[in-house]
């Protein structure tokens, strides 16, 4: 394995006098997916706000191989709603300092399957189309580690196949992918390895499978799904 | 700048497609600019008073002494301040007033003549309001200061009359009187004479002992008489006003309303659009993505404030253009307006964006803005004297925190030329830019 594209040390991140993550450290490798995943309140979105660089630690850094982008696609769409599809995607792409600007927004309308809907108002659009742009803006750079919080939330089926189709390309491509997600499936499903938190603690890392095992052994037997054996392994570790 | 010009585009943009913003940011100078001009350049509406002279034709001219005095001449004074509408009776008078088509009663008893003749009480005039304060206030203030002339000239007129039959008991002269000619001595002649006489007796005659006394009163009278033709004028106008304007040039009360309508308008552009566009970043949830080094917050807070400032300069320009052809305003000191403007709009603006970066939606930005404007206008406009000295020094230190009381003096000195100077005002400002830029950083933390 040669050197990480994403590594955190230490990272910590205080409210006042809650603690949202304590001194969470991991890697992460080139083309590797990783899944976040956790209870509510457990400090996933922070976790990837802090390596996104949407808001900074307490105490603890983010290493980011030189030169190389971070693409963040947030929870909630994050997008001017009075612009066009076309008109978001420019003005990041100018914000983001992408080479060809033009080039870059052609080819994210291209693979998102927005080309025909370029022209029309954000808010005008459905939730899991907003949702698509919002992924091509945190792809426009053609980022080294793309950061997706929940990606998966407001799409139907059909566009959830996609959007994995769409992921599981771009980590062939290698380039890193770490999602956070409630859908204990998706995780298992696509992400090689998982981080499992609980406020703000990380409990675990490890494959889908190796979590699984945990799972059983802490319910005292074998037969649960991946969610089953995740409930039994927060349980036993008193969340 | 790269960024902030992507941003500011973009920004006009979203402004562009909001069509309410838009008309508002249009009409909104151009409707109030016609409004003041039109307020200003004519005069104000006289109110619609019923009138009622009960004094019979016959008795309308008063004769004072050997002088006439025509009640119709201050029947005229009254209705400067007026519009009359005649009525034949009290009953009429007072049903115009309970209906509401006119908003008082305007009644010359038909006593007045005599009562002004007599002189043994004051003659009066009645007014009868509807109860509405403000009308009350309006009436009462344009009668009062009407009938306030009218006594005046009456006055005059009286102390001439006075005047005239003082110089005839102290001259003499020629008075007549029910078709008859006299010739009156006058105290000063009946002096001369009886000094006259006193001299041609001799020293031990009994006669000059009885007139000596009569002779010290008749020039004692005149005497007095002469000085108490001077006190009659006095009387007439005890106290007159002789006004001195100190500290330069002062402005104006009409065009000082121009100054606070500009002042007002381009704080609630400023504040309206900085703290809100700031806000919608938030309510987009664009902000947290353009905090990850794509825009520097300063670059962002610059950008709103730039964004904020510029349309409030442009509202404020064309509401002076609009007001400047109605009323006559000084256009070669055309360059000192666009500063003075682009000052207030800068401080304006400033405060605007460190209210924007403490909300996270634009309800609760404009909402915070309007909380926070309307009282400052009020303050900036409180006058000396008119409330306690350690009220008015607090008041005084509040309003010199805040942009509008410097912005209000920076617009009136360069559209009024009065004091202070444009420069102290824009220094004032531009104190408050760095502070309330560094509030705006630190809200922005948030």
């Amino acid at each position: 394995m040669g050197a990480p594209t994403l590594e955190a040390r230490s990272l910590s991140k205080r409210f006042g006098d809650r603690v949202a993550l304590r001194e969470l450290s991991f890697e992460l490798a080139a083309g590797e997916i990783l899944a976040v995943i956790g209870p509510n309140g457990a400090g996933k979105t922070t976790l990837l706000s802090l390596l996104a660089g949407a808001a900074s630690a307490s105490s603890g850094e983010v290493i980011a191989r030189e030169g190389e982008r971070i693409g963040w696609v947030p929870q909630h769409t994050a997008l001017y709603s009075k612009l066009s599809v076309l008109e978001n995607l420019r003005l990041f792409a100018r914000l983001e300092r992408v080479d060809e600007p033009e080039a870059a927004v052609s080819r994210m309308l291209e693979q998102t399957g927005l080309r025909e809907r370029a022209h029309e108002q954000l808010g005008r659009l459905s939730g899991g189309n907003r949702q698509r742009v919002n992924i091509a803006i945190g792809l426009l750079a053609q980022p080294a580690v793309v950061l997706l919080d929940e990606p998966s939330a407001a799409l139907d089926p059909r566009q959830r196949e996609r959007l994995w189709q769409f992921i599981d390309a771009r980590a062939q491509a290698g380039t890193s992918i770490i999602f956070a997600t409630h859908n204990i499936g998706e995780a298992e499903r696509y992400a090689g390895r998982v981080l499992v938190l609980a406020d703000g603690e990380l409990l675990f890392s490890g494959s889908p499978g190796d979590l699984r095992e945990r799972g059983d052994t802490a319910s005292g037997g074998a037969g649960d799904d991946l969610e089953g054996a995740f409930v039994a392994f927060l349980r036993e570790r008193g969340h | 700048m790269y960024a902030i010009r992507w941003m500011l585009a973009k920004d006009l943009r979203i402004l562009r497609r909001s069509p309410a913003l838009s008309v508002l940011l249009i009409f909104y100078p151009a409707v109030v600019a016609v409004l003041i001009g039109l307020a200003l350049s004519r005069g104000p509406g006289l109110p619609r008073v019923a009138f009622l002279n009960e004094i019979p034709p016959s008795e309308s001219v008063i004769m004072l002494g050997t002088t006439r005095i025509y009640t119709s001449r201050y029947e005229r004074q009254l209705f400067q301040a007026i519009t009359p509408v005649a009525v034949t009776s009290r009953a009429q008078a007072l049903a115009d007033v309970r209906n509401g088509s006119t908003i008082a009663a305007l009644i010359i008893p038909a006593t007045l003549p005599h009562l002004l003749a007599s002189g043994d009480r004051s003659a009066y005039v009645q007014v009868i309001y509807n109860g509405d304060a403000v009308n009350q206030s309006l009436v009462q203030t344009a009668i009062e200061s009407k009938l306030a002339q009218a006594n005046a000239l009456l006055a005059v007129q009286l102390e001439r009359v006075a005047g005239g039959e003082i110089d005839l008991l102290l001259s003499g002269g020629k008075l007549s009187f029910l078709g008859l000619s006299f010739n009156l001595l006058g105290l000063r002649n009946s002096a001369a004479v009886l000094r006259s006489v006193l001299s041609g007796l001799p020293r031990g005659s009994p006669l000059r002992a009885r007139l000596a006394p009569v002779a010290d009163f008749a020039r004692i009278a005149a005497d007095n008489l002469a000085s108490s033709k001077a006190v009659i004028g006095a009387v007439g106008a005890p106290i007159v006003l002789h006004a001195q304007v100190i500290n330069g040039r002062r402005t104006p009360l009409d065009f000082y309303a121009v100054a606070i309508a500009v002042t007002i308008s381009l704080m609630f552009v400023c504040l309206l659009l900085a703290s809100g566009m700031l806000a919608l970043e938030r309510e987009e949830n664009t902000f947290e993505r353009l905090r990850r080094g794509l825009v520097s917050p300063t670059a962002l807070l610059s950008e709103k404030a730039l964004l904020a400032g510029v349309c409030a300069v442009a509202v404020g320009f064309a509401m002076l253009a609009g007001i400047g052809i109605f009323v006559p305003l000084d256009w070669s000191r055309v360059l000192l307006w666009l500063l003075a403007l682009a000052g207030g709009a800068l401080a304006f603006a400033t405060l605007g964006v460190a209210l924007g970066g403490l909300v996270r939606d634009v309800r609760a930005a404009s909402l915070l803005a309007l909380l926070v404007s309307f009282p400052l206008v009020f303050l900036a406009l409180v006058p000396s004297g008119a409330v306690a000295v350690s009220l008015y020094d607090a008041i005084r230190v509040i309003s010199a925190i805040f942009p509008f009381k410097p912005a209000l003096e920076a617009i009136d000195a360069a559209v009024n030329r009065s004091n202070p100077s444009v420069w102290i005002a824009l220094a004032h400002l531009a104190a408050l830019v760095a502070g309330f830029g560094l509030l705006a950083r630190i809200s922005l933390r948030r």
